[in-house]
């Protein structure tokens, strides 16, 4: 004890730091302190190498060296011993992006995917400027060229009362932004310019849809939904689900922390009762029961039933996430917007909402990702999305062989894994890029 | 108080409606009432439409279905049935076999859950790196999907009875898997009774040990008297006592095989994709949980000279099982609410069989969906009371 402690120093001063021990640095350093740090890691890591070869193994030889890349049917996948049958999803891909969209109409599908395109990448590329246009674009002008380009130009009567209501409410919005400019007027100039933007929103898919049925410019031939399927169906009602589930969610949250207690339980009672049902009872009521709600007469497209299921559904658990970042805002915000004379939408739309939103989006994401996963469900009520047509097309007994069946769900769960782990690692950049301000 | 001064400053002008209507408390009630009306309406309407739309239909109404005969036959019932059992009957076999499934996915999901979670903390590269490809895959693709592929492209390509898979008794073919079935012989209760009396005794030593330890410090293995007690005397009586416990082994006959347990195809598949889906979902909540303990109390446990095992023992777990329990419920809830895709797959659940097949005979739809919604909201009540109860127990008790 005492040597050491009268040579240490002089060692130390008398050389320069040694290099750090061989063992200790480089690959044969990494390896032992990530894989060989002890007899029981080493074992783990055998047990782990030799399961990684499997798995390398099991994949590789069956979707690339037995799999079948040519042949006409599914004759050349029953030989025995051949792995997966990729002619099948190369025959059938088609079907799995349109479903049983007309052939001649697939044009308008595929403009579609493009004009959605367009809209979306000027939104998402945070480098790319105009975000404002590219939203009013993709969340008013998109919608309703999709709408159209989807089920075609006649699938309404030409001019009829509704046209006339359009045309009404257009009138009113104009007549009440007028109004809110002159100083003269009772009614405050904040008020009747959210009135005249309600009617504004109100009349304008309407005036869009008499002005596309009247114009005759091109004529596109109706198409059912119940011809749509495959990556469309999916895409169509993923989408519609989640920007409904977003509003509905926003109001629940709202609801749910409101002061009125009438409309306090009433959220509580719909988040909690959809909640607390799986998703499959929801499409069955809507599938079911909503025609029976109904007066007798009026009926609902089988897809609109399903996509009002599904945004319920998920407006509910979104509710809740939102309800987690309007808590974690402190009340001193809520206070000073209060201070500042703001009104409630102006407290929640400028103050709290963004805060509380930004608070989330992790979880926000999540429901997204949950919904999106979710779409498949509608198979059971005999919607084909991406999953329910390749189930459909495994009954084509012309392709019928012992690996079609995990070949048509290794390619819908490849699309599936795409999309949601697109939609989870976006959100870590944007949650990057929102936190920038925290890091100091 | 200022207020009142402005006001009184301000130029009186006469109340109207209008400035009656800006009053926070007067549009509080009235948006209330508002709401009231068109949610009361809304249902008034419902209601009235789907009556007048049954008696169009000529659909009974009411719940006098309960009492009717089924007449079709169900694959797996826990609790007998035969085709001339009621509708009533149906209910309660799809409510058991929904339930079957749950508590045995919820055990084995929590299992692979915590394996996986732990693993993907480990410190091993390689392991961490596999759980990881495991937690991110299983995530991404859709439960459904997942059935699918177990049910239909791996369940159903299984070799026939004759050419089954074999280990150990357990046997695997086209048909199930049948596993041996264990057949209690005469004087097997008394090792049950010793384990019994050595659980019972080691919850009494346990709280000997810990109020003897709190007055004088002094430790005792508990531990190891639990083993003694628990596992080491109930095996050494069940040898005593002559091994009374034989197995059934299923065994081939003609073309197919008799004895044991049998799982159906469809419940494995349900299981496995349950167990394998959830798992991933536990598997992230307990890596949260495990890195949301602060690193100093770690290095505080080093530092007071706990051991390895004991900081994650005493210190890790039971802060980390706090941040763990809340999202383990809802991952709970969410694998109760999933067994419903069983009708995707044909599993004779509640949803399968009694909102499938008695919807589709009887026609009553309202009723039916109705019983449906409850008895998940009923389970998923109970759970969440449950999980708060244990939840209460773990948390941090503060001043």
């Amino acid at each position: 004890m005492q040597q050491d402690l009268v040579t240490g120093p002089r060692i130390a001063v008398a050389s320069a730091p040694m290099p750090p021990p061989r063992s200790e640095v480089g690959l044969i350093g990494w390896l032992r302190h990530n894989l060989f740090s002890s007899w029981g890691n080493a074992l783990l890591t055998v047990v782990a190498l030799y399961l990684i070869w499997k798995l390398i193994d099991g994949i590789v030889s069956w979707g690339i060296i037995h799999a079948v890349w040519s042949g006409e049917d599914g004759s050349a996948c029953r030989v025995e011993g051949s792995g997966a049958c990729w002619i099948f999803v190369k025959a059938k891909i088609a079907q799995f992006i349109y479903g049983r969209y007309p052939e001649g109409e697939r044009w308008r599908v595929d403009l579609v995917f493009i004009t959605a395109l367009a809209g979306l990448l000027p939104l998402m590329v945070p480098r790319i400027p105009g975000k404002a246009w590219s939203a009013g674009y993709t969340f008013f002008i998109f919608p309703v060229i999709a709408f159209w380009l989807l089920t075609g130009s006649a699938s309404g009567p030409g001019a009829g009362p509704i046209d006339l209501i359009g045309l009404c409410l257009a009138i009113a919005s104009v007549i009440a932004f007028t109004l809110s400019r002159s100083s003269s007027a009772r009614v405050p100039p904040q008020t009747l310019r959210l009135v005249g933007g309600l009617c504004l929103v109100l009349a304008y898919p309407l005036l869009v849809r008499w002005l596309l049925s009247t114009s005759g410019l091109v004529d596109l031939r109706p198409v059912p939904t119940e011809l749509w399927g495959g990556l469309l169906v999916t895409l169509v009602v993923a989408s519609v689900g989640i920007t409904g589930s977003f509003p509905v969610g926003i109001a629940l949250a709202l609801g749910r922390r409101s002061r009125m207690p009438f409309v306090r339980w009433a959220s509580v009672g719909f988040i909690e009762f959809v909640r607390g049902v799986p998703l499959i009872t929801v499409l069955f009521m809507a599938s079911v029961m909503l025609p029976l709600f109904l007066p007798t007469g009026v009926s609902f497209d089988k897809l609109l039933r399903a996509l009002v299921g599904v945004a319920l559904f998920a407006g509910a658990y979104m509710a809740e996430t939102i309800r987690g970042g309007l808590q974690a805002i402190p009340r001193g915000q809520f206070e000073a917007g209060q201070a500042l004379g703001l009104s409630y939408a102006q407290r929640m739309g400028l103050i709290i909402l963004p805060q509380a939103l930004k608070l989330v989006i992790p979880g926000i994401v999540n429901s997204f990702v949950g919904l999106f996963k979710d779409t498949s469900l509608v198979l059971i009520i005999g919607l084909f999305d991406v999953l329910g047509i390749v189930q459909l097309n495994l009954t084509d007994a012309k392709w019928f062989a012992p690996s079609t069946a995990m070949t048509g769900y290794v390619f819908a769960a490849l699309v599936f894994w795409v999309f949601c782990f697109g939609m989870s690692r976006y959100s870590q950049l944007i949650e990057r890029r929102l936190a920038a301000g925290d890091r100091r | 108080m200022a207020v009142t001064g402005i006001a009184a400053r301000a130029p009186r002008r006469t109340p109207s409606l209008l400035d009656l209507l800006y009053r926070p408390e007067v549009r509080q009630v009235l948006f209330q009432i508002v709401l009231l009306v068109a949610l009361a309406a809304l249902f008034w309407m419902i209601i009235s439409n789907t009556a007048a739309n049954l008696r169009r239909q000529n659909i009974a109404s009411g719940f006098g279905f309960w009492n009717t005969t089924a007449g079709f036959d169900i694959s797996q019932t826990l609790i007998p049935y035969t085709n001339t059992s009621t509708y009533g009957r149906v209910f309660w076999v799809g409510l058991t076999n929904t339930l079957l499934v749950a508590a045995i996915g919820v055990v084995f999901a929590t299992i692979v859950g915590f394996m996986m979670g732990i693993a993907r903390l480990s410190t091993n590269w390689l392991i961490a790196r596999l759980a990881t490809v495991y937690v991110e895959t299983i995530r991404n693709i859709p439960l459904l999907l997942q059935l699918f592929v177990w049910y239909f492209a791996v369940l159903k390509n299984l070799p026939p009875p004759r050419q089954s898979l074999e280990l150990m008794g357990v046997v695997l073919n086209l048909r199930g898997l049948y596993l041996p079935e264990p057949l209690p012989q005469a004087g097997f209760e008394v090792p049950l009774a010793v384990l019994a009396l050595g659980v019972l005794a080691s919850i009494g030593i346990a709280i000997w040990a810990r109020r003897r330890q709190r007055l004088t410090g002094a430790q005792f293995h508990t531990g190891l008297a639990a083993f003694a007690l628990i596992v080491l005397a109930p095996v050494a009586t069940f040898f005593l006592a002559g091994a009374p416990l034989e197995f059934e082994y299923p065994t081939l006959r003609g073309f197919n095989y008799t004895g044991g347990i049998v799982v159906l195809p469809e419940l494995l598949a349900l299981l496995l994709g349950l167990v394998i889906y959830t798992g991933a979902f536990i598997a992230e909540i307990v890596r949260a949980g495990i890195q949301g303990v602060p690193k100093g109390q770690k290095e505080a446990a080093n530092a007071i000279g706990l051991s390895a095992g004991q900081t994650l023992r005493l210190v890790v777990i039971p802060q980390a099982m706090r941040i763990i329990i809340p999202p383990l419920t809802s991952n709970y809830l969410n694998l109760i609410k999933n067994s419903s895709l069983a009708v995707a797959i044909a599993y004779p659940d509640l949803v399968s069989v009694f909102a499938g097949t008695v919807l589709n005979q009887t026609g009553q739809a309202v009723e039916v969906i109705l019983i449906t919604m409850l008895v998940y909201l009923t389970l998923s009540l109970f759970t969440s009371l449950l999980m708060n109860w244990f939840n209460a127990r773990m948390a941090l008790v503060e001043r």
